[in-house]
């Protein structure tokens, strides 16, 4: 193990970080301002990789097809607001999970009639497929150093939004404390739907960036709307600052129990023992982190409401 | 009419008894067509479709029901599912399930009613040995062998230091120990990932590190495309990558393209094999299916209902005697797109296995391309413990 490989490793680590937090974003913020599950956030995912490799491959640019993918995703994101979710607000968080599930079930059997049951072709863009040299002895993928930059650029953008302008001042109302701002003249359900539509075009970046790197199939959502899970808990419900400072953790400390903690393992344990035992934390690793987290601070790092 | 006249004549000539005649012979097909094996079940489905459309809808020559019913790759529905067949259809045969798991829970209510079990994918090495059925037959392969093919190649490549990875969970140390089985070099190191890992960095940073000469990798379904595509991205494209030919096959090269380029995978089949009505076949389901190269799935799954009809043929269409209709399907008495079928002692084929490589066709289409022969007339490892 040498300082290229902890650095390559680091930005492995950070990469996938940023793009559970793409996810982790609009999840945080839909809980922690209306108190509603939505696990359907994972389909918008889905949607947004499906649209994406589709687009990409019949035009052919990938810019417009992350755009197109963004834009059809936030449009059925609305339909599904005003025809479903936002009758789930008032109701307690078992109807919000059944609804949602519900949605989950509807969304794959849909890409299912659409797209068939097999996963689909999501190319990478020709310009980014190969390594780049970061360092002389560091070839990076070039997609993944672009997924790192758009990852950092919308955190920032998502930060300065809800720390830094008019909208972003009622969101923060409404996620620490929704009666009070509803008090106070804030139209919560406005501000909501704003929130459940960038969260989905977040979700939707994400997958459409992540389709190039990972298969674009049915239940792909589901499969990383876990780690998403992890991160909104660990960083506290309703806080994009804590949904960042999360994700990046939740990446790194996965990243860590992937690449540093075999090897660590192997020098000081028997070598059966040690193949066992490596891969069993690695898997466990994230939900220890969120054990610990809880036992510490059981409302996540940085607790929306005070 | 015909039929009647058909069934008339038989009673006249008393051969068989009316309930016979009247009554089609009924096959139990669980399929997988949604959930975590539907790409792999839509596959086997064509191929029983196609074989079935060939045959007039008939099993040797009598008239059969074809039970079509989706289990979503859960084993307790699966084991619903084959209960239901035998207790309400009275089912003749069964088939379909994709993953070792359901074939190992529908496994003993169908041996228990006295149903072939004829599996058109997976091969469980429990079934290979200990577990061994006289109503179960594979007719495709033991779940090890593609990679103790696999194996065999890397020793033929001069590959002296690999690296291996897997999912860690039974079924992936099961397939590195197929592998290692065979192998003869080093194993510079061995990987195992979470179930259903999305991200492969960290695992090809290690890969790069180690510097192999090659490296061994069993990821079934999404796990293997997230990886290729990954590893390709990553500049890793100079140590090649041997698969048993699941992760390389038709449905992951549609999934992955371009980066699937050169990857060496092992099968029992391969559609440009010369084998006896192999060329037939492949365009038969190119036709029904748009163009599309079928897998090694939908060519099981082909044969299967092929072993089935030789089978009843064999025994006159008398399938309640069932003593002859074992008999006869061990006999394998068909054409098997595969070439010359034979099972071993245990039920399982003693067969063939294939190098292939993901090659680029005349019209630019991906596709593997066979390349040699690797193993012949190979049985599996556990065929010592059965006692049958």
């Amino acid at each position: 193990m040498n300082a290229i490989f902890v650095l390559e490793q680091l930005l492995n680590g950070l990469g996938y970080g940023l793009m559970l937090f793409l996810l982790a974003a609009g999840l945080t913020l839909v809980f922690g301002i209306m108190d509603t599950m939505n696990l359907a956030h994972g389909s918008l995912y889905m949607a947004g990789a499906y649209l994406a490799a589709r687009v990409h491959q019949s035009s052919g640019s990938f810019i417009g097809a992350v755009l197109i993918a963004m834009a059809a995703t936030v449009a059925i994101a609305g339909v599904l607001e005003i025809l479903i979710v936002r009758r789930l607000y008032p109701r307690g968080h078992l109807a919000q999970v059944v609804a949602t599930f519900g949605l989950i079930l509807i969304a794959d059997d849909a890409v299912k009639a659409i797209w068939g049951p097999s996963p689909v072709l999501a190319p990478t863009p020709a310009a980014l497929a190969g390594p780049v040299r970061l360092l002389a002895n560091l070839p990076y993928p070039a997609y993944r150093l672009v997924l790192l930059g758009v990852g950092l650029l919308v955190a920032l953008g998502v930060g300065l939004l809800v720390n830094h302008t008019r909208v972003g001042m009622l969101v923060r109302a409404g996620a620490s404390n929704r009666a009070m701002a509803e008090f106070m003249g804030v139209r919560v359900g406005r501000v909501f739907s704003f929130v459940f539509t960038l969260g989905a075009a977040l979700a939707a970046l994400a997958g459409a960036l992540m389709g190039p790197i990972s298969a674009v199939q049915i239940g792909m959502g589901e499969a990383i709307l876990i780690p998403a899970l992890v991160v909104i808990v660990v960083g506290g419900i309703g806080s994009v600052r804590g949904a960042f400072v999360a994700a990046l953790l939740v990446g790194l400390v996965d990243i860590a129990g992937r690449a540093f903690l075999p090897p660590l393992l192997r020098a000081v344990l028997p070598p059966a023992l040690a193949a066992d035992l490596g891969p069993a934390l690695a898997g466990i690793a994230m939900y220890v982190l969120m054990a610990a987290v809880l036992i510490l601070k059981p409302a996540g790092l940085f607790p929306a409401r005070a | 009419m015909l039929k009647l006249k058909h069934a008339a004549l038989l009673l006249a000539l008393g051969g068989l008894p009316a309930a016979h005649a009247a009554d089609p012979i009924k096959v139990g097909i669980a399929l997988d067509i949604s959930g975590p094996f539907a790409t792999i079940g839509a596959e086997i489905r064509d191929g029983f479709n196609l074989a079935i459309e060939q045959l007039g809808g008939k099993l040797g020559g009598a008239p059969a029901e074809f039970l079509q019913t989706d289990f979503a790759g859960n084993p307790e529905q699966a084991n619903q599912l084959a209960n239901r067949y035998l207790e309400r259809d009275k089912i003749d045969f069964f088939t379909g399930p994709v993953a070792s798991n359901a074939a190992l829970a529908v496994g003993p209510a169908l041996f228990a009613a006295k149903v072939p079990y004829l599996s058109s994918n997976p091969g469980p090495s429990q079934y290979a040995g200990k577990q061994c059925n006289p109503y179960f037959f594979s007719v495709s392969y033991q779940n090890d062998t593609y990679d103790e093919a696999a194996g065999k190649v890397a020793n033929e490549k001069g590959y002296r230091n690999m690296v291996l990875i897997a999912p860690n969970y039974p079924a992936g140390k099961d397939h590195l120990n197929g592998f290692k089985r065979f192998y003869q070099g080093a194993v510079k190191d061995e990987i195992y990932t979470k179930v259903g890992q999305i991200d492969y960095a960290a695992e090809i940073a290690q890969i790069r590190a180690a510097k192999p000469d090659a490296v061994y990798f069993f990821l079934p379904a999404a796990m293997g495309i997230n990886f290729i595509k990954q590893y390709v991205g990553g500049g890793l494209k100079d140590i090649p990558l041997i698969a048993p030919g699941f992760s390389a096959d038709q449905d992951v090269i549609a999934a992955v393209g371009e980066p699937m380029l050169g990857i060496l995978n092992t099968a029992h089949w391969a559609h440009d094999l010369k084998a006896p009505g192999n060329a037939e076949f492949v365009a038969a389901f190119r036709k029904k299916y748009d163009g599309r190269y079928p897998t090694v799935y939908a060519a099981q799954a082909y044969d299967t209902i092929m072993a089935m009809d030789a089978a009843v043929r064999a025994v006159g269409g008398k399938v309640g005697d069932r003593a002859a209709v074992l008999a006869a399907l061990k006999k394998a008495d068909f054409k098997s797109v595969r070439g010359d079928f034979r099972y071993g002692p245990n039920q399982f084929p003693v067969q063939n296995y294939y190098l292939r490589v993901v090659e680029k066709d005349a019209s630019g289409q991906l596709t593997n391309k066979l390349v040699s022969t690797v193993m012949e007339k190979h049985q599996d490892a556990y065929v010592g413990e059965c006692k049958m």
